[in-house]
């Protein structure tokens, strides 16, 4: 009976093959996302003091791979290219892709389109540990040269750590995790946070100040190729790791207790979730700043586009983030050139009204 | 085949369910059924591995329970609850198409796609395929859960399938679909284990009702044998006639007034409060 209504259905292809070209279109929509990426680096490269047009571009990458050159270029512009432009753009690359998957996959797991790495801590965790380390100069000399140089980044990202366990533990005090309780907690970690940041800052001399400051609206200036293959193993991580949980995050959407009778382990899940955004986040704060906006809106833009099926909300908020990130960085640092904006500014400007027209659009839907 | 013995469960300190102990063989149509607070929905979740009992045993093929691994439940029965909110805007088939998941990697195959068409034709959804889930009506989003629900054990013999009131919300026509729905698939070799509200429908459709009060079983068996007068009179509280329809036989349960006003409230009023100062 069974077998013969799945012969019968198979036989009626028309119906069964038309979903199809959805994924195809998915494939499409990703492959537009990469070539936008790979268009907006080539012009961020070639934007700024030192204009580079995409032939001289072209001649500096394959003088560096072939040996040869097919078009002029002068040394400046190789030397730019090289070693503050090409950081940079990866920089805001990873940074841009790992805030954004963290914030797709918060929003999974918490059911909530609002829920992003400030919520659970991990943003202000990293925050309060930057600012300790900035106002009081703790330094991590003790660890060696190479280390030393990174005690903000470092202390960045073991404060987003720390918070987020905090809140993590404290939300499963009871023996049973509640994420609305996580999602309190967070609140609950977050004011006291900003309330021993305030506290702090009121004792920064004015260099800590404007350190603080442009630290706390975030910037790709600190660029280096160190930075970038620091980060780099991290956001790797979380992109090869998170596609395996979609299908999970889309089961989550049905609720906990059905996603539960659909397989999915919840308290496996949870913990990939939040160790694989707090790695990413944290280490993203670390070399950046805190850039806000990104990860709570690249996948609400994301969804609009695509649908919310995880299986592509993840890779195209990777891109998406990326590709946001590098263009408010070449704005950041042109729009006032030779002076730089901090990145934050640039991301909220942009972000809050596409964020309120998105939800404008939305609540008109359902109501 | 589910075994259930000597099963209790407890929250905060309060017995929800005692000693029950119950043989629901694939193949049947059960429905489960008692006033408010009985004990039905905690029991079906001890079922369906939500939640753990307290003491005693659940065994599904001969192996407890606790031991499956949740995906390998997931391929062996499924679950119609009774909240469904949807976070996302998944359509319709999509949401359908996740009864699949755990049978494919990453990307379902023909196969799926065929079943939840099926699946979809069945509850007479096909033509809402289309539609985003959150905006469809309640009874609507029952049936499309129904479909999930019956993608998700298509193709596996002797699976079971739980229904915590499968007809909340559904008007009379998809209330005796869905049932009718549940029944073929017993006919198929599945166990169906259904709360139920209406005495008439579980009176109509079931092979076996289990009665239940105060977290214990009170009665079990045939329907005709378990939804008599008596039996309704003392667990619902209620007076109730049953009548036999003259043309096919079948029995109606006809309400004809509380039982305060019969004759022995006074006795089984107290063996009640008995019962409940007993636990």
């Amino acid at each position: 009976m069974v077998e013969e209504k799945i012969a019968e259905r198979e036989s009626i292809t028309g119906q069964v093959i038309q979903r199809k070209p959805r994924s195809r279109k998915h494939l499409t929509g990703l492959g537009l996302l990469t070539f936008i990426l790979a268009l907006t680096a080539v012009s961020s490269a070639g934007v700024g003091a030192v204009p580079v047009s995409p032939a001289e571009l072209w001649g500096i990458v394959t003088s560096k791979l072939f040996g040869a050159a097919q078009f002029a270029y002068r040394e400046e512009q190789e030397v730019v290219f090289w070693f503050i432009r090409l950081p940079r753009i990866c920089l805001g690359i990873l940074v841009g892709a790992g805030l954004s998957v963290a914030g797709a996959l918060l929003q999974g797991l918490f059911r909530n389109p609002l829920a992003d790495p400030t919520l659970i801590g991990i943003s202000s965790g990293a925050m309060l540990a930057a600012v300790l380390t900035i106002v009081f100069s703790i330094g991590l000399g003790f660890l060696g040269g190479y280390m030393a140089s990174y005690s903000l980044a470092v202390a960045a990202f073991s404060g987003a750590c720390l918070t987020t366990l905090l809140v993590y533990r404290l939300a499963r005090a009871n023996g049973e995790f509640k994420i609305s309780t996580m999602l309190l907690v967070g609140i609950a970690i977050n004011a006291f946070v900003m309330a021993v940041t305030g506290l702090i800052t009121s004792l920064a001399n004015d260099q800590q100040l404007r350190d603080l400051t442009f630290w706390n609206l975030g910037s790709l200036g600190g660029a280096t190729w160190t930075n970038v293959l620091t980060l780099l193993p991290f956001v790797a991580a979380t992109l090869v790791y998170t596609p395996g949980l979609s299908k999970s995050l889309n089961l989550l959407a049905l609720g906990e207790n059905q996603a539960g009778y659909l397989g999915v382990d919840l308290r496996v899940l949870r913990r990939r979730c939040i160790v694989l955004a707090t790695l990413a986040v944290g280490v993203s704060v670390a070399m950046a700043g805190n850039i806000g906006f990104v990860a709570l809106i690249v996948p609400h833009m994301v969804r609009k586009v695509f649908g919310p099926d995880h299986r592509v909300v993840i890779p195209a908020s990777a891109l998406g983030g990326a590709i946001i990130l590098t263009v408010a960085d070449t704005l950041s640092r042109t729009l006032t050139a030779p002076a730089e904006l901090p990145i934050g500014v640039i991301t909220a400007l942009m972000g809050a009204p596409v964020f309120i027209y998105i939800l404008l659009k939305e609540t008109g839907r359902r109501v | 085949m589910m075994e259930i013995l000597e099963v209790g469960y407890k929250a905060n300190g309060r017995s929800l369910i005692t000693d029950v102990s119950l043989r629901i063989e694939a193949g049947r149509f059960v429905a489960i059924v008692g006033p408010n607070g009985a004990g039905k929905s905690t029991f079906l979740k001890l079922l369906t591995g939500e939640l753990t009992p307290a003491c005693g045993s659940i065994r599904l093929e001969g192996r407890d329970l606790k031991r499956y691994r949740q995906p390998e439940l997931a391929r062996r029965r499924a679950v119609l609850a009774q909240q469904n909110h949807v976070s996302l805007p998944f359509s319709v088939r999509e949401i359908v198409m996740m009864g699949r998941y755990p049978f494919h990697k990453n990307a379902p195959e023909e196969r799926d796609f065929a079943i939840v068409e099926a699946c979809l034709r069945e509850v007479e959804m096909l033509g809402l395929a289309d539609r985003v889930f959150p905006t469809l009506s309640g009874g609507e989003q029952q049936r499309a859960q129904l479909a999930k629900a019956l993608a998700q054990i298509w193709e596996i013999t002797g699976a079971f399938l739980f229904l915590d009131e499968p007809t909340n919300g559904l008007d009379l026509r998809h209330q005796c679909h869905s049932l009718e729905i549940a029944r073929q698939l017993a006919g198929k070799g599945t166990g169906v284990v259904a709360v139920l509200h209406d005495l008439n429908m579980a009176l109509q459709y079931a092979d076996e009702v289990v009665m239940m009060q105060h977290g214990k079983v009170y009665a079990k068996g045939r329907p005709e044998e378990t939804l008599t007068e008596e039996n309704i009179r003392r667990v619902f509280d209620v007076q109730v006639r049953l009548v036999k329809l003259p043309e096919s036989g079948e029995r109606i349960v006809l309400e004809v007034g509380n039982r305060k006003s019969a004759i022995g409230n006074q006795e089984s009023a107290i063996s009640d409060r008995k019962s409940a100062i007993g636990k």
